[in-house]
């Protein structure tokens, strides 16, 4: 099964690459955009999606810093 | 006196760290892979990109043999220094609170700070006077250490903040200026700043070396 997981900066937490992002829009002429924040999105394949969550906690979010959202494809 | 400095694939210190465990004692690499520390008394994780710090930097490194074996020294109250990556490392590892996250400049920071000693109940500030100033340099994009607000106070409260970057010297927007913490126990230390690189007069300063003698007064 084809899964995705979403990894998000916590609430709170100063993200700067967001910043940064956010800072070069009005140059580009996007007016209007705030809160920009920068996460990942990891793709895989998994024969026991069960496990997902503890592989997040484990390795693919650091819990102190990250929250993760894990998202399954069905029907693929 | 041995030290052990850990080489994961992306390690770039290692030899400045072995040159500054020679100083003081004997020293030896230990290679990633293997789950056998030699019979070291002290480990050093020095510096750079293990795995290529992909994920997140020191990530992939915690999973390494060599860490199942450090974490058993380290509960076994084996002095453990972890030094930038090495620092990453050991707070993915858990072994060390809070974590590192990007500079606040977004920017790499490569400059010569002074840190204050906090404490000497670690093993890595053994006999340092609390508030010695430290001069060593930083060299890093991934240093700004945090840690929710409860922890950073039991941290203060329990001695467990090693070091501080000087008054206006934070170079990454570090949480309370916070350079350095260590365990509970205060056998596992782990810092930003580089002291292997400040052990010759010649480089500019050889404060570094005080915390490798912090080690060997430990393991005597």
């Amino acid at each position: 099964m084809k899964a995705s997981v979403l990894i998000r900066p916590k609430e709170g937490i100063l993200e700067p690459q967001g910043k940064a992002v956010e800072r070069a829009l009005p140059a580009l002429g996007f007016e209007g955009i705030s809160n920009v924040r920068v996460g990942r999105l990891v793709e895989l394949e998994t024969d026991d999606p069960g496990r997902l969550p503890e592989l997040c906690e484990k390795l693919l979010s650091n819990p102190l810093i990250e929250d993760f959202e894990v998202r399954l494809q069905d029907g693929e | 006196m041995k030290f052990g400095v850990v080489q994961f694939p992306g390690s770039c210190d290692e030899r400045d760290a072995l040159a500054a465990c020679e100083r003081v004692g004997e020293a030896e690499l230990l290679w990633h892979a293997d789950g056998d520390l030699q019979g070291v008394d002290a480990v050093i994780i020095p510096g750079g990109f293990s795995y290529g710090d992909y994920l997140r930097a020191g990530a992939i490194a915690q999973f390494s043999p060599v860490m199942g074996a450090v974490r058993e020294f380290a509960a076994g109250g084996g002095p453990v220094l972890g030094i930038c990556n090495g620092f990453q490392v050991l707070c993915e590892a858990g072994l060390l609170p809070g974590a590192l996250l990007t500079n606040e400049s977004l920017r790499f920071v490569c400059r010569q700070v002074e840190i204050l000693v906090e404490t000497d109940r670690s093993a890595f500030t053994r006999g340092v006077e609390p508030g010695t100033r430290l001069s060593v340099p930083v060299k890093h994009t991934t240093g700004r250490f945090h840690a929710p607000q409860a922890t950073l106070d039991e941290l203060e409260a329990e001695g467990q903040v090693v070091f501080r970057y000087a008054p206006g010297q934070n170079p990454n927007g570090s949480e309370r200026d916070i350079a350095g913490v260590s365990n509970r126990a205060g056998n596992v230390v782990g810092l930003m700043p580089h002291p292997e690189h400040a052990v010759d007069p010649l480089t500019g300063s050889s404060d570094g070396l005080r915390l490798f003698e912090a080690a060997a007064l430990v393991a005597a």
